[in-house]
């Protein structure tokens, strides 16, 4: 027996979530980062669901396409990471506010 | 060589274009041995040009006198300008016997005072930038001349304008009377912009009635009946207004004496010898709108003749030497109003060939004098000048003689035509008027001439007058021969006999049209004419005896004179107090409500009120709401969380 659609597509919700809510409250850049990893991910496992119950490869192509361009994202995310920690010593994000008024 | 006219038109461009653009390089062109080489370059160029125009023009005429009559009338189509459904304005030349005549004048004069100028303006710093200027004006005058509609003829009327105004002001360092030349500059093209106001009113109303600008067809469409005779008459009005500008006429004479601030040969050529006859020019091609408002006729005779006696009382008492021959330009002007207004189109356009010679020649004349003495230009410091300079002397007497309408110089051919015709056609009043105006001009010319050339020497020794060099005397010596015999082409009927006057022959085909549409007063004898004529040469002479009498053997005529009439004296020397009359009315009313209402409130208060009311709105609604702006990312994040919320919110709504 196979397990339904709906447990897919719950466990995804709760991942996105959880994204959601580290994205909002952690105060650590590379955890925020993380988080928003994770809502990357759920999307994707929302896409394959849908494209494996209705028989449509499109959903797994996207899918391919969401995770080029999150490694290009991380890349760049890491990199700009690095920078700011190399120039405030930290990575609270509270702290990274200069772009204000 | 009809086909080349349009060359006149090109070839001063061209010169205005070299000089203008390469002038300053060639100015400093140095050759050993040859002193002021660049200049010469710039002065041969730049009248060469004038020169090979007239040349193409006097071809052009003589090969427009073989044609017959009815063929006399060539257009020079170059393109098409601007063409927006009916209206279509070509930039094209028409060539016929009136442009011929003008364009005789403009560039012959012209090119005589450009030769001119080569000695006049030597060693000035800006000598390249003279005779651009000049060969710009030679070009606007060329198309307002040559012009076959009203746009193009007003693109000549605003470019001689703009020459006018840059030559005014040429010395714009140079003081002026109360102020600099500049501000005699700006009055000039101020006062001009007033008239122009005036004649572009009457092109549109040309255009509303006639539905197009081209002169043949506008003016085909006016001698035939059909259009109602108000209309002609605010058409003729507008254009008169116009005319009073460019031409120095009453009300809007005022800036003509002060355009003296101006290099000599600049009064010479524009203001005397041709921009200022553009007024009449235009009187005369319009001559059929005219015809068909008799009334508004009437208003330019009287116009004419109350100028031509104001202007002529005004220049009894100047002093200076210029501005004598500024107003005795605007009488002169008024005389050729008068021949516009009472009909005489020929005569008048006559009157302003002659007028350029013997005017010319005055002018240049008394830059010769002003030359030797130094920029002195007040005649009371002035006299015995005769024996240091005979050729000036001598060709400024003629001019005087022709001036003053003695036979059988060209003054007296025209200006006695259109007295003639102003008895004939006008009326007693007009006469009497035009001929106390000859007197009184014959009396001013000569007290300028005994004032200058005779008597005692009433310099000081710092002074050493000399005779102008040869490139100034020879082009006096030709406008001399010209004011000679310029007005035997125009011999009235009565002496002619059958061949009757040659130049109103020539002219003929231009007018009959607005002379079928005259009404012609009675019928007049040979008799009368020469009656006339007897009487305004005889008070002529009288009066340069009379002039010879006061200003050679008792001076003591003149001063007790001042003495006697202190207080006319003072309104004539206050000439009529018009600048004050206007200052007063019209120039400091602007002036003070421009300073008090317009600049103050209006402008600082309104217009930048509400820009800097604008933006300070925006900055304090902006002081508040910056502050959204916290820095922290993570308030960004929940508030893009929370917008997205709703809208999906939304959107799952509405389903």
């Amino acid at each position: 027996m196979s397990v339904p659609m709906e447990y897919y597509l719950i466990l995804s919700a709760f991942m996105f979530i959880v994204g959601v809510a580290g994205v909002l409250t952690r105060r650590n850049a590379i955890v925020v980062f993380m988080s928003v990893e994770l809502m990357l991910n759920s999307a994707n496992l929302s896409l394959i669901t849908f494209s494996s119950f209705m028989g449509n490869p499109v959903g797994q192509l996207f899918v391919f396409f969401v995770m080029t361009v999150a490694a290009a994202e991380a890349a760049v995310g890491l990199a700009i990471i690095i920078a700011l920690f190399r120039n405030k010593l930290t990575l609270n994000i509270d702290e990274i506010n200069i772009l204000k008024w | 060589m009809i086909d080349l006219m349009y060359l006149t038109v090109i070839l001063p461009l061209a010169g205005f274009i070299i000089n203008g653009a390469f002038g300053s390089k060639i100015n400093k062109v140095e050759r050993n041995g040859i002193p002021y080489f660049g200049e010469k370059i710039i002065g041969i160029f730049g009248s060469g040009v004038i020169g090979l125009s007239f040349l193409i023009t006097v071809f052009a005429f003589f090969e427009t006198l073989s044609l017959p009559v009815e063929n006399r009338q060539t257009i020079i189509n170059l393109f098409t300008w601007m063409k927006v459904s009916s209206l279509d304005v070509g930039f094209a030349y028409q060539v016929d016997q009136l442009s011929l005549v003008m364009a005789l004048v403009v560039t012959g004069v012209g090119f005589i005072i450009h030769v001119y100028s080569i000695g006049y303006m030597h060693g000035d710093k800006s000598f390249w930038r003279f005779f651009a200027y000049m060969n710009l004006f030679i070009f606007a005058m060329m198309n307002l001349i040559l012009a076959d509609n009203f746009v193009l003829l007003f693109l000549g009327w605003e470019g001689v304008g703009l020459c006018s105004y840059l030559l005014i002001g040429f010395w714009y360092d140079r003081k002026f009377e109360k102020g600099t030349t500049s501000d005699a500059a700006k009055k000039a093209f101020i006062v001009n912009r007033i008239g122009d106001f005036g004649f572009l009113l009457g092109m549109f109303l040309i255009y509303l009635t006639f539905n197009s600008l081209n002169f043949n067809e506008v003016f085909t469409k006016a001698a035939a009946f059909s259009i109602p005779k108000g209309t002609f008459a605010f058409i003729a009005i507008f254009l008169f207004i116009g005319a009073t500008g460019k031409s120095a006429q009453i009300p809007l004479f005022v800036w003509l004496p002060d355009a003296m601030a101006g290099p000599t040969p600049v009064s010479a050529l524009i203001h005397a010898a041709t921009m200022v006859t553009a007024g009449v020019y235009m009187v005369a091609r319009c001559s059929i709108i005219f015809a068909s408002a008799p009334a508004i006729l009437t208003v330019v005779a009287v116009i004419g003749t109350l100028t031509a006696l104001f202007a002529a009382t005004i220049g009894i008492v100047q002093n200076d030497i210029k501005k004598v021959l500024a107003y005795s330009t605007i009488s002169q002007l008024g005389y050729m109003f008068l021949a516009m207004g009472v009909g005489a189109f020929s005569a008048g356009i006559f009157h302003v060939m002659t007028h350029a010679f013997f005017k010319a020649l005055l002018f240049l004349g008394a830059g010769s004098v002003i030359h030797a003495m130094h920029e002195e230009q007040d005649i009371q410091h002035y006299g015995g000048l005769k024996k240091h300079m005979p050729k000036t002397a001598i060709t400024f007497l003629i001019a005087a003689l022709a001036i003053s309408g003695i036979p059988p110089l060209s003054g007296f051919f025209s200006k006695d035509e259109i007295l003639w015709y102003s008895f004939a056609n006008g009326g007693f009043l007009f006469w009497l008027i035009g001929a106390l105006t000859a007197l009184i001009t014959a009396f001013y010319m000569f007290r300028l001439y005994f004032l200058t050339f005779e008597g005692k020497e009433r310099f000081g020794h710092d002074k050493h007058p000399h005779e102008s060099p040869s490139v100034i005397t020879i082009p006096l010596i030709i406008l001399g021969i010209l004011s000679v015999i310029g007005g035997f082409i125009g011999i009235p009927e009565i002496f002619s006999g059958e061949h009757g006057n040659l130049f109103h022959n020539w002219l003929f085909p231009i007018f009959k049209d607005a002379e079928r549409k005259m009404i012609i007063f009675g019928f007049h004898t040979h008799f009368e004419e020469m009656l006339l004529m007897t009487l305004s040469v005889a008070g002529a002479t009288a009066s340069i005896f009379f002039a010879r009498y006061v200003y050679l053997k008792k001076l003591t005529i003149a001063t007790d004179a001042v003495k006697r009439f202190k207080s006319f004296y003072n309104i004539l020397w206050n000439k009529y107090f018009i600048d004050e009359i206007y200052d007063s009315t019209i120039v400091n009313p602007i002036v003070k409500t421009s300073d008090s209402f317009l600049w103050r409130i209006a402008d600082n208060k309104i217009i930048d009120g509400l820009v800097n009311g604008v933006a300070s709105l925006v900055g304090s609604v902006s002081g508040v709401i910056r502050k959204m702006q916290t820095g922290i990312t993570q308030f960004y994040a929940i508030v893009m969380m929370l917008g997205i919320a709703a809208a999906l919110f939304w959107i799952i709504l509405s389903l």
